[in-house]
């Protein structure tokens, strides 16, 4: 069911070997997921290229312990190995341990081993775990969090600093593991999707349509041309809601008070939208198996008047708030990250963007109905830094305006599908897929398994996941006070990367 | 200096909420009611639909347990004569029991004591509340709902609700997420370092009863596997004017006539939005 170019090796050394030429030959490497088949457990990495998904397997027989890293020359698998190792006990081959990232788990004690469809009793975790720390002349560890001073999701960094710079820094996202790869085995695939919806609850849709993507791959299934413009117009939402949110924890940061309610008050506005066009604030339960659930209950003119409204006012903010040096000086040349690392990291989103690396999954492979409402690829804007991220984003948000009013008149044109059916029912499929999406943080990527329509393996990979491993990355020349803008520019959800 | 000005560009833009009803437009999916009288009409089909186990039918008797509906709608699909979408924000309660409707048959009294002893033990409180937020596992879009309390629409400063960074000065604890077990320790410290009288509060079917990861092997039923919960929040997430309603029902100043009026009944704006298919 996997597309042309997945292919299986016999062994896990010309496995690490295939991926390692492909990333020699330029592709990004997107991830590495696992998955328990029985006794045995599957290795599936996923690599981009020019856009189009390379993917690579390879089966460990039972009783394998280790396979080849590929993190000495892909420096970004690093975390993809220390997630296999918790939730399989798989470790690799070399010479260093595996530190654990999202269940520290005592050695020897069972593991969860999603796909396995055997439920692990409740475990509790291992306080001892270690974790990599700096030594050094006056080096100590300031460690913040998980109880944060704020409203923030649970996340603790271990912030080694001599006392302003920060030459390094660790952090554990364990404290919010909730396990949510095995509690989709079981379900049935029209069920899944409310769970991956809660996967990264900011991304609800983004997470829908990669699930939904792969369910409908799977299913060998065109969903209706209306269900697309409707997708398009939550996703869209989505996005600007969630930039808003990167905007308004920047000018908090930053003190501008007035900046904070002003795009306190634009965020509330999208979110409001969001209800009246589904009922819910974060789009939940539009998007099904198939299509999506109904037509967006506003008129399209109604909604595109809405949108003039919030658009005209989040302008204006905007540009003062660009004009404005007290805010500004606090982004220019914070938190850079080179083109050469997030091209070595393989960054996602806007994070990558930032730093010129442009690959947008909407256009690269077009899902829902954004072959149909062409490109909007981005200027580049190259400097790396926090204010370039955030350029990005509020670039993004127009951009996200643009496609909402062309899918809304597009929609609008060819009216409902015949006999008003949104989505095509999928029942009884097997097989397995990825999909994928855009979501406000960058590529999403699920990969769904599925036997006579019962889900066995869902392993959705956020973009969080994929850029947090660079957050330590991105303190070069920075110092504590930093701190809150550079964790703000990343705009990432702990949830998507705990899981 | 241009910021002055742009702060009073759309005049007062907060909610008059508990005092008079809010005009939030209509169609927001708060709660799942259930209609009793045609309970006869369903058959347990109904019961599989629900992916969390929420629906119990016993007979000719039918409950929806919203401490672990998510609100997908399955059973409103599925048996719309019974089941249907309510506006309602004002979901929460101070028993975990309550939160089954049709209610559960129980004396009045009990209800009556569990409200005074609450009332009693945050008396002291007055119209000072400091609020400690704690993540415990939450799937990312309740801290969302939860920080929405400070923008301008809600703005709980203005009855005298903080967002404190200290458990030691706060008076409520504010859970979100299923409870896991990685974060069982730091929830007990600061739940431990909070001074006295103080009140917990779940925010969302998640912390409530754990919903869609309910009894995973780092999760339980919510958190009141680890704590003792005094108000139930309802929702997936929560609303922030369902929040709201829970925060001010955590320390007795809900307006009296209020302790069920609904956040939108009645919205003193007139804007109405067009319901018809685009």
């Amino acid at each position: 069911m996997m597309d042309a170019s997945a292919t299986v090796s016999l062994s896990s050394e010309p496995f690490a070997a295939k991926v390692r030429s492909h990333v020699e030959a330029g592709a990004r490497f997107a991830g590495l997921m696992a998955s328990a088949q029985g006794p045995r457990t599957q290795l599936l990495a996923v690599l981009s290229q020019h856009g189009s998904l390379i993917v690579e397997r390879t089966i460990l027989p039972e009783g394998t312990r280790q396979y080849p890293s590929l993190t000495p020359s892909i420096p970004s698998a690093h975390w993809y190995e220390r997630e296999i190792f918790d939730l399989f006990g798989l470790a690799v081959s070399g010479s260093y341990p595996l530190e654990p990232l999202v269940l520290p788990l005592a050695p020897g004690t069972a593991r969860p081993r999603p796909g396995s469809d055997v439920p692990l009793p409740f475990v509790t975790l291992d306080p001892t775990a270690p974790i990599t720390r700096l030594s050094g002349e006056g080096v100590f560890t300031m460690s913040y969090g998980p109880v944060r001073s704020g409203v923030f999701e649970s996340v603790e960094y271990l912030v080694e600093t001599p006392g302003e710079d920060i030459p390094s820094l660790n952090l554990r996202v364990s404290y919010k593991h909730r396990g949510v790869e095995k509690a989709f085995e079981g379900l049935s695939v029209a069920d899944g999707v409310l769970l991956a919806e809660r996967y990264e609850g900011v991304a609800s849709i983004a997470h829908a349509l990669a699930y939904c993507g792969a369910v409908e791959r799977i299913a060998d299934l065109t969903i209706p041309m209306q269900a697309g413009f409707v997708r398009v117009l939550h996703a869209e939402l989505e996005r600007i809601a969630n930039h808003l949110d990167t905007v308004i924890r920047h000018v908090e940061a930053a003190g501008q008070a007035v900046a904070f309610s002003r795009f306190s008050l634009h965020k509330e506005r999208v979110q409001r939208l969001r209800a009246r066009l589904c009922g819910g604030r974060f789009g939940r339960g539009v998007v099904v198996v198939g299509g999506v659930s109904g037509p967006p209950a506003m008129s399209a003119s109604h909604l595109l008047l809405e949108l003039d409204n919030i658009e005209a006012e989040l302008a204006a903010d905007t540009k003062l708030l660009m004009g404005t040096p007290s805010f500004l000086d606090r982004l220019r040349g914070t938190g850079v990250l080179s083109p050469e690392t997030v091209r070595d990291y393989g960054a996602l989103g806007p994070v990558a963007r930032g730093s010129g690396m442009l690959e947008d999954v909407r256009f690269a492979r077009p899902y829902a109905a954004y072959g149909r409402l062409g490109h909007g690829l981005l200027d580049a804007l190259g400097e790396g830094d926090a204010l370039a991220r955030q350029r990005v984003r509020l670039q993004e948000i127009v951009g996200a305006f643009g496609l909402i009013r062309r899918a809304v008149e597009e929609l609008n044109e060819f009216g409902g599908p015949p006999d008003e059916k949104w989505f095509t029912p999928v029942s009884n499929v097997s097989g397995d897929a990825l999909g994928w999406s855009e979501a406000p943080q960058g590529e999403i990527l699920t990969w769904v398994q599925v036997r006579d329509g019962v889900l066995t393996r869902v392993k959705p990979r956020s973009a969080s996941f994929h850029n947090l491993a660079m957050f330590p990355l991105a303190f070069p020349k920075d110092i504590l006070t930093d701190f809150a803008f550079i964790e703000a520019s990343f705009g990432l959800s702990i949830a998507g990367v705990a899981g | 200096m241009p910021w002055i000005p742009r702060g009073l560009r759309n005049g007062i833009v907060t909610s008059r909420y508990p005092y008079k009803p809010d005009g939030y437009g209509a169609g927001f999916r708060g709660t799942i009611e259930v209609n009793p009288d045609r309970a006869a009409q369903v058959t347990e089909d109904v019961m599989i639909v629900c992916p969390t186990r929420a629906i119990t039918v016993e007979g000719e008797k039918i409950r929806l347990d919203q401490g672990k509906c998510i609100l997908c709608g399955r059973c409103v699909t599925k048996a719309p004569q019974v089941f249907r979408f309510a506006e309602s924000f004002a979901t929460s309660d101070l028993r975990r029991r309550s939160l089954v409707v049709p209610s559960l048959e129980e004396s009045d009294a009990t209800v009556d004591a569990v409200r005074d002893s609450l009332a009693r033990r945050v008396k002291t409180l007055r119209r000072s509340i400091h609020v400690r937020h704690v993540d415990a596992g939450s799937d990312g879009s309740d801290e969302w709902e939860v920080a929405a309390l400070t923008n301008p629409v809600y703005d709980v400063q203005r009855l005298g609700i903080y967002f404190t960074a200290s458990p030691r000065h706060a008076d409520v604890l504010l859970v979100t997420g299923a409870g896991s077990t990685g974060m069982t320790e730091s929830l007990l410290h600061t739940f431990e370092v909070m001074p006295y009288p103080k009140v917990v509060l779940a925010a969302g079917v998640e912390a409530i009863s754990g919903g869609l990861i309910t009894n995973g092997y780092v999760t339980r039923e919510g958190i009141a596997s680890v704590l003792d919960v005094d108000v139930f929040v309802p929702g997936s997430p929560a609303s922030p004017f369902g929040l709201l309603h829970g925060l001010l029902m955590a320390v007795n100043l809900l307006p009296r006539p209020m302790q069920h009026v609904n956040a939108m009944a009645e919205p003193e704006t007139t804007t109405t939005w067009g319901r018809e298919v685009t």
